[in-house]
């Protein structure tokens, strides 16, 4: 038996989704994170909670690229699928290229199950399958076999086969195994008998691959290099949930975090409501409306008020985020986009949100727009927004995706004493006099330099105020139907958020050989569009990048970036949005590269339509 | 950390009143004249949230809290102009969202007296789930339901609570919608706090309101408001001299529910658990209902919310129906906060672990 190295691996779980590829998927990612891998995950689910079993659509698959250098994407095809049964194989058979490894369940493949995805004879069986390496196991029967003595049921033992398989992985990819056993024993301190029957499916997979004659290699991928630091495993949303945390925790401000359950969001509802400990305070509402109000309502009372959802819940959103910037408190709104319209396809991953995040209200309503790269990236990405949303007294919005939100990558963690402290700067003496001079609070008196009005909480003896969202004078914040007033409101409202740019860095372009094209992305595209980047430099082509990270304001230096090359490429996952904007506020003839199938874009179909404009 | 707020400076005196228990008291008692705005009132002449207005700013003073700590929250519509008049904290937010935007102000202020100023359309039509919520989830809120039986600011269409057969702009040829009876409403909503009361019985207004307000919970208060420009006969039955006797039936704690001008009519229990009217003399007083609102099953209490008819409202109870003891929704979650924050706030090392998790590696410099 030898040991043969490569430079990256991509594999495929498939399964049904009651098999676990999920779990199986994230500890594999775990271990190999931990290794000192560089990691890129793509989950990929069924919005069904349990779809007919083993049917096309209850396949639940999970992606993960490990490589030993720094890669920027889950990958578009797996050397490696592992399909729990013949509907796994059957979705994603098409996705692995000539020569990829195929593990397959034997025991699964079934002329009931096969006939269930209309398969006439048996994959395994016949020649169909003769392009690839094929590894036909008895999966099930293997990890039944081994969990016998626990006396479970036959669901409960077939159960098992995800940790069987998990093991056979780790053996084939010369991974360490205390991780997932630590796991596996925390997982289960509660249920003895499930613990260790997992973990002896778990030793029996990583025993079969040892002893078994079947592998011809074990494969190794080494560590990828890393900038000093202590590093983690990260998924987006839980990134997104600690930027906020953090942000709110530099402020000095409890958080108080309403939302409606929505996929893909849940998960930061999910992860903020263990915190507590931190002074977050979470609030499971009866709609969007009165998840994003509740919010405004204890920003209002001095809190840092946050909500997240996704389109159709933001949708319901845009009549509050309306009242927020007419009474300029500080809320950030997170956009975790799906594909839509409507309900779409909820586990699906899209950017067509972003019209909605910029300009989807009544009335002038600007607000702030920033928009996250990576799962990492969500970290920093709503810290800044909240740093915005308190220092400018402003609805923010956030922006993220399926895939980043579900993704993991590693993330070399901050130390939070080296983070700026954000200021709230409450007010607590009156700042003006009224028509009979006497003191009085002028809720709408801006500071001069970032147009920021003061932030009074109630309880503040003397400065008693009302709010809402009638048109405001300037200064006093009565009700005022002037109009002159509301003119110079509209366009004093649009310049606060205009003069945020101040905090916005210039973009940056990465342009080693003097391109003429430059390809321009925003959000979740960072990985795929660096990864084909690189791939077109790599044929010898010359292309410039750059990423838009603030979207409003957007950075000084966008339009001269844009003008100072021939053709600028902009990849979306929607039908052109962001170009649309860029051609309006720029008149540079952007051209649009949209991809809308729910799936981050490919990178090799990037990489190969950049190239031919490249050379052409 | 250094930002320090107002709960955890205030005055360690605070209000001895369950529904207040963490408002701080004024240092100097208040007055009616402090609570009121610079702000010109401009509701229509004759209109009923003048009285409602005076009232409220008659009632606050006599809580005894800090005027810094009251904060009124207004939807949209004529009544959710009130917030302005108030020399308050306060906001005039959107229409049917009032209840939404106070349970986040309520939650993250223990030390906040929180009122909810709304109207018929406001609460019942476009807010109706967020009412039902609040009610349900028993957040520490006063809701004053300002119920004229038509839409106001809009100029005239039939509510939620307008009669069937109600002709107005939207419905020439009579609606067709049944009302909701706001009283029957909250208690299916598991209110804890249900009364109704009169924009013309400054007394009893005064009374309603400084109990709800001194309830712990959500407390929902009905009050008939008159609308002399859209709706002027809605409430006639009831207010006037010949008729309001027979008509008005007052619910006092512990005491038999009779009314009339020689209080000759009584509420008995019929055979089957409702209620009905019976000559006092024909049934004896000892067999009249004696009322009870925190008697803990709300079915007498529903059973006397349906005497009154939602069509002509030709009889209908006032006073206090429900107020029974539930944890409010804002103390058990500030509950679980204070109890994980405990006595020492996060520090920079606690927040770097929570980052961290239980699985990192170290990358070494190359």
């Amino acid at each position: 038996m030898s040991v043969q190295t490569l430079d990256r691996v991509v594999i495929r779980f498939a399964g049904d989704s009651g098999d676990g590829m999920q779990l199986t998927g994230d500890r594999f990612t775990a271990d190999a994170a931990v290794f000192g891998n560089d990691i890129s995950t793509l989950p990929n689910f069924p919005a069904e909670i349990r779809a007919p079993q083993g049917t096309l659509p209850g396949v639940s698959s999970f992606q993960l690229h490990f490589a030993n250098y720094d890669i920027m994407t889950p990958g578009d095809s797996p050397d490696v699928l592992v399909a729990m049964n013949p509907a796994a194989l059957k979705a994603n058979i098409s996705d692995v290229p000539r020569g990829g490894l195929v593990i397959a369940d034997s025991n699964e493949f079934t002329k009931r199950n096969l006939a269930k995805v209309g398969y006439e004879t048996n994959p395994l069986e016949d020649d169909s399958l003769d392009a690839y390496q094929v590894y036909a196991l008895d999966l099930s029967g293997m990890a039944i076999a081994a969990v016998k003595e626990f006396g479970l049921t036959r669901k409960d033992a077939t159960r098992s086969k995800n940790m069987f398989t998990l093991g056979l992985l780790c053996w084939m990819y010369d991974r360490e195994t205390a991780g997932t056993e630590k796991f596996l024993t925390e997982k289960f301190a509660d249920k003895p008998v499930i613990r260790d029957a997992n973990l002896a499916a778990f030793r029996a997979g990583y025993a079969f691959g040892e002893t078994t004659e079947a592998f011809a290699n074990q494969f190794h991928v080494g560590k990828a290099p890393a900038a000093p630091g202590r590093y983690r495993q990260i998924t987006g949303n839980r990134a997104l949930a600690f930027g906020l945390l953090t942000g709110a925790y530099k402020a000095g401000l409890p958080m108080f975090f309403g939302a409606y359950p929505i996929t893909p969001a849940s998960d930061v509802l999910h992860e903020l409501s263990k915190h507590k400990r931190f002074d977050v305070t979470t609030f499971q509402a009866e709609d969007e409306i009165a998840a994003i109000g509740a919010a405004l309502g204890a920003s209002f009372a001095g809190h840092l008020g946050v909500t997240s959802s996704s389109g159709p819940g933001v949708a319901l959103k845009s009549e509050t985020m309306g009242l927020a910037i007419m009474t300029e408190l500080p809320l950030v709104i997170c956009d975790i986009q799906r594909a839509g319209p409507s309900t779409g396809m909820p586990t699906k991953t899209e950017q067509s949100d972003l019209l909605q995040a910029l300009y989807g209200r009544h009335g002038e309503a600007p607000l702030p727009v920033i928009a996250a790269q990576t799962p990492a990236d969500c970290f920093d990405a709503a810290l800044e927004a909240v740093r915005w949303a308190i220092t400018y007294r402003t609805p923010v919005m956030l922006l993220s995706d399926g895939y980043i939100a579900n993704g993991a990558e590693p993330w070399r963690l901050p130390d939070v004493s080296e983070i700026a402290p954000i200021d709230p700067e409450f007010a607590t003496e009156t700042n003006g006099t009224d028509a009979k001079d006497n003191a009085t609070f002028l809720p709408y008196k801006r500071d001069p330099e970032t147009l920021a009005r003061p932030w009074a909480k109630p309880g503040t003896a003397g400065l008693e105020h009302r709010l809402g969202g009638l048109a405001k004078a300037d200064g006093s914040g009565s009700i005022s139907y002037d109009p002159e007033n509301h003119d110079r409101m509209v366009r004093l409202r649009q310049a606060k958020v205009d003069r945020i740019v101040r905090e916005v860095p210039d973009v940056v372009v990465d342009d080693p050989d003097g391109a003429d094209v430059l390809v321009l992305g925003w959000g979740s595209t960072y990985g795929p569009i660096t990864a084909a980047v690189r791939r077109v430099r790599a044929a010898g082509g010359r292309i410039a990048q750059t990423h838009v990270r603030h979207l409003n304001p957007p950075p000084a230096n966008l339009g001269e970036v844009l003008q100072s090359y021939r053709r600028v490429i902009v990849p979306e996952m929607n039908l052109g949005q962001f170009a649309m904007v860029l051609r309006a506020k720029y008149l540079v003839d952007v051209e649009s590269y949209s991809r809308v199938r729910g799936l981050p874009i490919s990178l090799s179909e990037l990489a190969d339509d950049l190239l031919d404009i490249v050379q052409n | 950390m250094t930002q320090t707020s107002p709960d955890q400076n205030s005055p360690a005196q605070t209000s001895s009143a369950k529904g207040l228990n963490r408002v701080p008291l004024a240092v100097t008692p208040t007055t009616r004249k402090d609570y009121t705005s610079d702000q010109e009132v401009r509701w229509c002449p004759g209109c009923g949230d003048y009285a409602i207005l005076a009232a409220f700013q008659g009632v606050l003073p006599e809580l005894g809290i800090a005027r810094e700590n009251a904060v009124v929250i207004s939807g949209i519509g004529c009544s959710s102009r009130l917030p302005y008049y108030m020399d308050t904290y306060g906001m005039h937010s959107i229409h049917g969202r009032a209840p939404a935007i106070a349970t986040g102000v309520a939650t993250a202020r223990p030390d906040l007296a929180v009122f909810v100023i709304t109207g018929d359309g406001d609460a019942l039509s476009i807010g109706g789930n967020h009412l039902i919520h609040t009610m349900r989830r028993n957040v520490n809120l006063t809701i004053l339901l300002f119920n004229n039986r038509i839409y106001g600011l809009t100029k005239g269409q039939y509510s939620p609570t307008s009669e069937v057969g109600k002709v107005t702009k939207s419905s020439p040829a009579g609606s067709v919608d049944a009302p909701f009876n706001p009283v029957s409403l909250a208690l299916g909503a598991e209110a804890t706090f249900v009364a109704r009361t009169v924009d013309s019985n400054r007394k009893h207004l005064s009374e309603v309101l400084t109990a709800a307000a001194e309830h712990r919970g959500t407390s929902l208060v009905e009050i008939y408001q008159n609308c002399p420009i859209f709706n002027d006969d809605a409430f006639t039955v009831l207010k006037d001299r010949d008729s309001a006797a027979d008509a008005i039936v007052p619910l006092v704690q512990g005491e038999p529910i009779v009314f009339g001008a020689e209080n000759q009519w009584g509420i008995v229990r019929t055979a089957t658990g409702g209620v009905e009217v019976k000559e006092v003399a024909e049934v004896g007083l000892e067999n009249v209902l004696v009322h009870d609102a925190h008697d803990p099953d709300p079915t007498t209490a529903f059973a006397l919310s349906r005497l009154t008819d939602a069509g002509v409202l030709q009889r209908s109870p006032i006073g206090i129906f429900r107020s029974v003891e539930r944890p409010a929704y804002d103390d058990l979650i500030r509950e679980q906060v204070e109890t994980a924050v405990g006595s020492d706030p996060a520090d920079d090392a606690m927040v770097n672990d929570l980052l961290a998790g239980s699985d990192t590696w170290v990358a070494a410099e190359a």
